[in-house]
């Protein structure tokens, strides 16, 4: 017999495995507060997420509806000629605007008071616009010519909500008053919001016409960036992964290697633009602004992206194909290039694209080789000049509009940012596609 | 003749010796392939890489060189008198780079005659006026030696162009010819091929080093040419940073004392933002969540890691910024005047980290072996209490190694500091006030107007050099901890 029999010291339970004593309660109350802290992380990061998106759709909506006013309108010929013969001949033009427009607004049954000047604020210079029509089709006279004009951001902003009669200051630009004009024209139906392709298809304005700023430009320029960086970055990626997968032997050269690998996938990318300029824009004298530079800079700095996810997909093809390629007599090289690089492919396509979509969105180097600032106007005159001509990009000119002074630019930069993010979803989705397609498990 | 058509030119050239290789091979075994050494085609890609390598490897260093020799040979035609007192050769040598953009305009615009470019004198032509006609920017009037120097630099340079085509061309052919001529039954010719086809792929990997190199070396010697200009003790050690606009005005602050405050200050921000949310929803993602929460939550916190910085620059900016001001601004608690400040950019910087805490985490995380929780459970420990007793624990420095990485990224992280942390640049503890960073002034100070020369602008070198190595030495610390700590499970 034990001591512990004879003496059977153990303390009696105080309670009974029902009910829970205080110390357990304790501990599931931990437990339960450390899974709510979990949970409200998640909750945080999620809706983080969600207003983000809100808030880029809300502010960025705008930028795609213009509103146009349409006035259908008739000049004669004896109109024209006597046009022609005063002394300020935009001026003739825009009294007959504004003549057509009161017709217009009469048969509405809408009674407005309004002027020159104030036509000026909201459409902008209508008497050159119609006087160049005129003058290049001469046979459109005596027919009645239909006219959409744009009005200014403003009034844009007045009809979303943005400016409003409380918010508003009167300026050079838009006085209270001409929003009593813009109420009677909504009344005649005659200002109507249209989608706005100009912003898609068109370049940039300069600072102060905000209305006419459109993103097409750059979306050229970004493509000829993107495509410097496809065709440099993908063939350069794949041979050193290649390399460094399948023929390098363990020595100092390889280790500099994968150091330098691992290193610039962490460098800032504000030191790649440091790069850029001075080797070169400064030194090597190519010209600024130019896609070229740009693809250039931003090929060196997704390389390491694109050598990091080639090397994970040589890695997952299985030695058993490469053993049986060399067992019928192939050469290493044979090995790589017919039978494990084909496997690999998808894997590559995909870290490609994903590398290419963190490049389009890159803005800081861009900053630093001058993509921002410049205005631009117009496309490229062509495929090879589209290469060396200045340009912007889109995050360049995302980043120009937001930093100009007018508010009305910051609708254009949240629309920029919304076709930006459908680009790349557009770029993620086909690396997730290909990955689903094709993407082989051993 | 552009580089575009040359490269065409020499593509065309190895296509031809392709064929051409291998039907020789081919002919010289009497059809038969299999006398040949190799496979037929190998006979022909190795005359494609000898028509190609040398011509472009020629072309590439050509390219580089070129500028470097043109320059110090105008540079010389420039002499000491021409180079007024407040300029330097360096300026001098742009406007005349400049002049001979503005006569290559002239001409293809049809302003000039080639002629005319060629032999104008500024003294008895109207130059400048020409040039302002083209659109050519010219500063201002066109001194005779910097035009003679900007004829020489046209001169040389459409040489240089013209020699450079025909010495690709012919080494490309030569390259074909000697290709072809070695072309027989007996040549090894996929040993070759193989041997070349290694070599390019070692150059290619090698390409990490020279970018490396290039970023090391742009970085010393412009920082060098600053320290030459502004003292190495005022830039490390000055608490003001007021440049100054003029340009070569000696009356800049350049301190970076307060830059790297902002920067720290708002990465810390930023940082104890991203650190509690990502490390719990890792915990929570990996530990407690069923696999269809974790399959749909993952993706989702992923996608703000896609998002381009440009975007929550703007979001910093536009929302979080009037967000905060409405709060503790004037009309709120009346800490903030402006929407810029810290803690705009840093609570963005904040948001755009959480998934790269939370994805490194959960990597490390679900690397700790499931034995080691099992054996808490076993002891009676409850879910709680094995993640913060025992998982942490084992996963801690993968998990510091990750804080490290995240704050490196904060650090360097340029667009939102650009537009949400404002520009002012202050040594001060309120969070609410408007500060800047390295990498904000980076930008600042070279998209201006100041030229290259002046310490103005070269200060931009030495503040990325600044960052280079702290961002550096922060990833090789991380690496380091990561290895040095981690447990090693069977």
């Amino acid at each position: 017999m034990t001591d512990a029999t004879v003496q059977g010291g153990a303390p009696a339970p105080r309670g009974s495995i029902h009910s829970i004593d205080a110390r357990t309660a304790k501990r599931n109350r931990a437990e339960k507060r450390f899974r709510t802290y979990g949970k409200i992380a998640i909750g945080i990061g999620l809706f983080f997420l969600v207003v983000l998106f809100a808030s880029i759709i809300r502010s960025g909506a705008p930028a795609f509806t213009r509103t146009v006013v349409d006035v259908p309108f008739t000049l004669t010929q004896t109109q024209y000629e006597e046009a022609e013969g005063t002394l300020f001949k935009t001026k003739a033009y825009s009294d007959f605007f504004i003549a057509a427009l009161d017709n217009q607004l009469r048969e509405q049954g809408v009674e407005a008071e309004f002027d020159a000047d104030t036509i000026e604020r909201l459409l902008g210079k209508v008497g050159s616009t119609i006087r160049e029509y005129y003058r290049a089709n001469e046979n459109q006279l005596g027919e009645e010519v239909s006219f959409s004009l744009a009005t200014s951001s403003r009034v844009d902003g007045y009809l979303t909500g943005r400016v409003t009669r409380e918010s508003m200051t009167d300026s050079r630009f838009l006085m209270a008053a001409d929003l009593d004009l813009v109420d009677r024209l909504v009344e005649g139906e005659i200002i109507t919001s249209e989608f706005n392709w100009p912003f898609i298809t068109g370049a940039d304005s300069g600072v102060d016409n905000p209305g006419g700023a459109g993103i097409g430009a750059s979306v050229v320029g970004s493509f000829f960036m993107m495509l410097v960086v496809l065709f440099l970055s993908l063939p350069i990626g794949v041979a050193a992964s290649i390399y460094l997968e399948e023929f390098a032997v363990q020595n100092r050269f390889t280790d500099l290697i994968e150091v330098n690998i691992s290193n610039l996938a962490a460098v800032p990318s504000i030191v790649f633009g440091i790069l850029g300029l001075a080797v070169f824009i400064q030194f090597m004298h190519l010209p600024q602004s130019a896609p070229l530079v740009g693809g250039l800079v931003l090929t060196l700095m997704t390389l390491p992206t694109i050598i990091i996810s080639t090397r994970a997909s040589l890695k997952a093809v299985p030695p058993s194909i490469r053993e049986a390629a060399l067992g019928i007599g192939a050469s290493k090289m044979q090995t790589v290039f017919h039978h494990v690089l084909p496997l690999a492919m998808p894997g590559i396509l995909t870290g490609t694209i994903i590398g290419l979509a963190q490049a389009l969105g890159e803005t800081a180097p861009l900053l630093l080789i001058g993509m921002v600032g410049f205005v631009a106007r117009g496309y490229p005159d062509g495929f090879l000049q589209g290469f060396v001509e200045p340009n912007s990009a889109m995050p360049a000119q995302i980043y120009t509009w937001a930093a100009r002074a007018d508010v009305a630019f910051y609708d254009k930069a949240w629309g920029g940012i919304i076709i930006l993010l459908i680009f790349l979803m557009i770029m993620n989705i086909v690396a997730v596609v290909l990955r689903r397609r094709f993407e082989r498990r051993w | 003749m552009p580089v575009f058509w040359l490269i065409l030119i020499v593509l065309a050239i190895a296509a031809a010796g392709f064929v051409v290789g291998r039907s020789r091979a081919l002919s010289s075994a009497e059809g038969d392939a299999r006398k040949l050494h190799s496979l037929p085609s190998f006979y022909g890609n190795n005359v494609v890489i000898k028509a190609i390598v040398p011509a472009f490897l020629v072309m590439i260093v050509w390219l580089l060189a070129q500028p470097l020799v043109v320059a110090s040979s105008v540079s010389g035609l420039i002499p000491e008198s021409a180079i007024p007192d407040n300029s330097s050769r360096g300026l001098v040598m742009a406007e005349v780079r400049r002049a001979a953009d503005g006569l290559d305009a002239a001409v293809a615009s049809g302003g000039m005659t080639e002629d005319f470019a060629r032999n104008a004198r500024a003294d008895f032509n109207d130059v400048t006026e020409r040039l302002q006609e083209a659109g050519a920017i010219v500063t201002s009037q066109v001194t005779q030696p910097v035009l003679r120097a900007a004829q020489r630099f046209r001169v040389l340079n459409a040489t240089g162009k013209t020699l450079m085509s025909g010495a690709v061309i012919a080494l490309s052919i030569l390259g074909a010819l000697w290709g072809i001529r070695e072309t027989k039954a007996e040549f090894r010719a996929r040993n070759t091929v193989e041997t070349s086809i290694r070599m390019l792929l070692i150059a290619a990997a090698s390409i990490a080093i020279l970018t490396t190199v290039g970023i090391v070396l742009s970085l010393v010697f412009n920082t060098v040419e600053f320290f030459r200009l502004y003292p190495a003790s005022d830039f490390f050690f000055g608490t003001t940073w007021s440049p100054s606009f003029s340009g070569r005005g000696g009356s800049s602050e350049l301190g970076v004392l307060p830059l790297l405050w902002g920067t720290f200050y708002i990465s810390i921000v930023a940082l104890l933002v991203a650190v509690p949310i990502g490390l719990f929803s890792a915990i929570y993602l990996s530990e407690y969540a069923s696999s269809r929460v974790r399959s749909v939550a993952k993706p989702m916190l992923e996608v703000l890691a896609g998002i381009p910085t440009i975007v929550y620059g703007l979001f910093a900016l536009l929302t979080v910024g009037p967000l905060l001001l409405s709060v503790f601004g004037p009309n709120g608690l009346g800490w903030m005047q402006a929407g810029t400040a810290v803690m705009t950019a840093g609570l963005v910087m904040g948001i755009m980290l959480i998934p790269f805490v939370s994805s490194l985490s959960d990597d490390i995380i679900n690397a700790v072996p499931q034995s080691m929780r099992d054996g808490s459970y076993g002891l009676g420990a409850t879910q709680s209490e094995t993640i913060r007793q025992v998982v942490l624990p084992a996963a801690l420095p993968g998990i510091v190694g990750a804080i490290l990485l995240a704050s490196s990224r904060a650090i360097g992280e340029t667009m939102i500091v650009v537009l949400g942390a404002g520009a002012a640049a202050k040594l001060d503890l309120n969070p609410f006030e408007a500060m800047t960073t390295v990498t904000a002034k980076i930008v600042s100070q070279l998209t201006g107007d100041a030229d290259f020369a002046s310490p103005e602008a070269l200060v931009a070198f030495a503040l990325g050099m600044t960052l280079f190595v702290i961002t550096l030495g922060l990833n090789v610390f991380a690496l380091y901890i990561v290895r040095k700590y981690r447990e090693q499970y069977e």
